[in-house]
């Protein structure tokens, strides 16, 4: 019962011109437990403004979000969060990062280490438990941050572009172990990309938002991401579909640019 | 102006000299030697170890050379010492005239000043003189008193060494120069030479000494490790003082809405303030004594460290902090295990300004009023001229600021070894 849902939810930031933008318009989602869910969409289409809806970071003008029957009103432990990067803390190890969480609960020491332990062994940083983060690479500090919000035990994750500043090796192998994890813990997980390709192998459903006013303009149910937990992702990419999906989801956000731009033309 | 040129020529000789010796020295092949630009690419640009040693020796060359100092082997030529003498050419009333000769011993202030043999010799009317003149001072000379006739009206002296003269003129000679007074009494100068005369400038070895024998007899009452010590003391207590009331304010101006606008008015406008202008009214509150100096110091720290502090908070990643929430951590938690760390750099940052400003301060302070402290040891001795200890002060305040600038950045690197790797 502990789903998660979006219950017609609009935004307007009112502009010191007189002006105001409707990053959202009447979204309306319910996630069930355990999904993976990716959301994509060209830049301004609202999709991070949505998520940090979700995390509580932000109140919605119209709308409200219920996570298992109870309203959203701000951040909290049982919605964690991934984000692009510099979220680490410096000044701690890797060990304390991942531990943050527990400690902050006033989880007993001997109980949170033995959770982070087995987080650093999952995601593959055992040796790595004592370094400082700084020391680590861009891959390995995404690591550290899906063990640290994973050590929380979340009903639901957030990813914001949690893979965008990697490299593309790094990201291909991150993905599949997101998918490793998701399939592992059984989270509910809600990922923004800016990469297709990313959403289409992260997603067992997959939201296409369009911009101006924000709003969901397709949605599509996948079986990508369900074959990549056991194969390699390069071989789900040959799978039939895969190519003609991600034509048709590139062309659908290339027309959306277009117009965007069509329109600021006219206007300018 | 010839010292100026002395040293613009040392830097060129040095430069010259290193870079053709430098072509046979093995150079160090590590990444930034390779790079082919280095004008314009500030990080290729390394100081030359080399040039700061010459620098140093330099300084310490100029200041030995034109002191007559023991450490340096050449010295600029030193004034006029030891016996000369010029003739002198008087004319009595009746235009007939008679040479005599002037001896002059030159010596050091505080010397033996015993005059030459040989006064009142010589015939005719003109009979020698002698008489004694310090070293880089001058001495009247009054040639007229043991002539025969000196005090008739018309007699007067109308050549030196046979140049003439009149009153208000000079006559330059071997050893120096004779000038008439408008009265027509002669004035003698011995040369100069191009040293500086200790009160100006002592050279090293008296400053060393000076330094020596107050680091064991102490100063006005007071050891030198006193006189630093209370000046260090001021400062730390002030500086304490300051960030324990500049850190939690600056913490709560970037944290509360209500903090940040009832103090931007007095922070913004005490910053620019310069601490130095504060000082006549804390000695009118405070008093000369312990309470207004580290009062002043307090001032001169607190601003600084507010400011640090505030920066800190506002420099906070705000996924940081947002990724704390989410972790489920409390507002206090976020203080303590989020905030406080991560602007740790800018306040350290900020408390290495603040303690350079106390020590400035505090310096300016004991300038002004004091019992000790450095700078009341300096402005004391500049009293009676002291200047060895003056310089001595001097270069103190320089090391000892310097190094609470190097303990400074030691404590930041073992505190803070993230500092700008985030």
């Amino acid at each position: 019962m502990s789903g998660l849902s979006i219950e017609n939810i609009s935004m307007r930031f009112d502009l010191p011109n007189g002006t105001s933008v409707q990053a959202l318009q009447n979204v309306s989602l319910d996630i069930r437990q355990g999904e993976l869910l990716s959301v994509l969409g060209p830049s301004g289409c609202g999709k991070t403004t949505l998520l940090n809806i979700v995390a509580g970071f932000l109140a919605p003008t119209e709308g409200r979000v219920v996570l298992g029957g109870k309203p959203v009103v701000g951040p909290g432990p049982e919605r964690g969060m991934v984000f692009q990067q510099g979220a680490l803390f410096e000044w701690m190890s890797v060990r304390e990062n991942v531990a943050f969480g527990p400690n902050m609960k006033g989880m007993p020491k001997a109980e949170s280490a033995g959770i982070v332990d087995h987080l650093l062994d999952v995601v593959g940083l055992r040796d790595f438990k004592d370094k400082a983060v700084y020391e680590l690479s861009g891959g390995m500090q995404q690591r550290v941050a899906l063990a640290r919000c994973l050590a929380n035990d979340p009903e639901v994750i957030l990813m914001d572009e949690p893979l965008g500043a990697l490299d593309a090796l790094t990201r291909e192998k991150m993905q599949g172990l997101v998918l490793k994890l998701w399939k592992e813990t059984g989270k509910t997980i809600i990922l923004i990309t800016h990469s297709v390709e990313e959403a289409l192998l992260l997603g067992e459903r997959l939201l296409v938002m369009a911009p101006r006013p924000g709003r969901i303009h397709k949605e599509y149910r996948l079986p990508f991401a369900d074959m990549g937990v056991d194969a390699d992702l390069r071989d789900v990419k040959k799978t039939e579909g895969y190519a003609e999906t991600r034509e048709e989801i590139l062309t659908m956000i290339w027309n959306m640019e277009e117009e965007i731009m069509g329109r600021t033309e006219a206007a300018s | 102006m010839t010292i100026a040129l002395i040293y613009v020529a040392i830097f060129i000789a040095a430069f010259v000299a290193v870079r053709a010796t430098g072509r046979f020295v093995e150079r160090q092949r590590d990444f930034t030697s390779l790079k082919t630009v280095t004008f314009g690419d500030e990080s290729a640009v390394r100081p030359n170890r080399i040039a700061s040693i010459i620098s140093v020796l330099a300084i310490f060359l100029i200041w030995g050379a034109f002191t007559g100092s023991k450490i340096t082997p050449i010295h600029a030529p030193g004034p006029f010492l030891g016996e000369t003498s010029f003739t002198y050419t008087a004319q009595a009333p009746d235009l007939s005239t008679d040479e005599g000769v002037v001896r002059v011993n030159v010596h050091r202030v505080g010397e033996d000043a015993a005059k030459p043999e040989g006064a009142d010799g010589g015939e005719g009317f003109a009979k020698d003189d002698a008489a004694s003149v310090a070293a880089w001072r001058s001495g009247l000379i009054r040639v007229d008193r043991n002539d025969v006739g000196g005090d008739a009206e018309g007699y007067k002296v109308i050549a030196i060494d046979g140049q003439p003269i009149a009153p208000g003129e000079t006559v330059k000679l071997a050893d120096g120069t004779v000038t008439m007074t408008p009265k027509g009494t002669l004035n003698f100068s011995p040369d100069p030479g191009w040293q500086m005369e200790k009160i100006w400038l002592p050279a090293p070895e008296d400053v060393w000494n000076r330094l020596i024998e107050i680091g064991t007899d102490g100063y006005r009452g007071f050891t030198l490790w006193e006189h630093v010590g209370w000046s260090l003391m001021r400062v730390v207590a002030g500086f304490a003082l300051g960030s324990a009331v500049g850190i939690p304010l600056g913490y709560a101006m970037g944290l509360s809405n209500w903090f940040r606008g009832w103090f931007d008015p007095i922070v913004e406008f005490m910053r620019p303030v310069p601490p130095l202008a504060l000082i006549p009214l804390v000695i009118i509150w405070f008093g000369i004594d312990e309470t207004g100096k580290i009062v002043l110091l307090f001032l001169a720290a607190l601003w600084i460290m507010t400011i640090a502090a505030r920066a800190g908070v506002s420099g906070v990643n705000i996924t940081k902090i947002h990724a704390a929430y989410s972790l489920g951590a409390s507002k206090w938690q976020i203080l303590r295990h989020v905030i406080i760390p991560n602007s740790l750099p800018e306040i350290f940052t900020g408390a290495r300004v603040a303690m350079g400003v106390c020590w400035g301060t505090v310096v300016a302070a004991e300038l002004v009023a004091a019992e000790k402290g450095a700078g009341q040891m300096i402005v004391a001795a500049s009293k009676f001229q002291l200047t060895d200890i003056v310089i001595m002060g001097i270069v103190l305040i320089g090391i000892v600021g310097y190094g609470i600038d190097i303990l400074m950045r030691l404590a930041e690197n073992w505190l803070v070894p993230w500092k700008g790797r985030s």
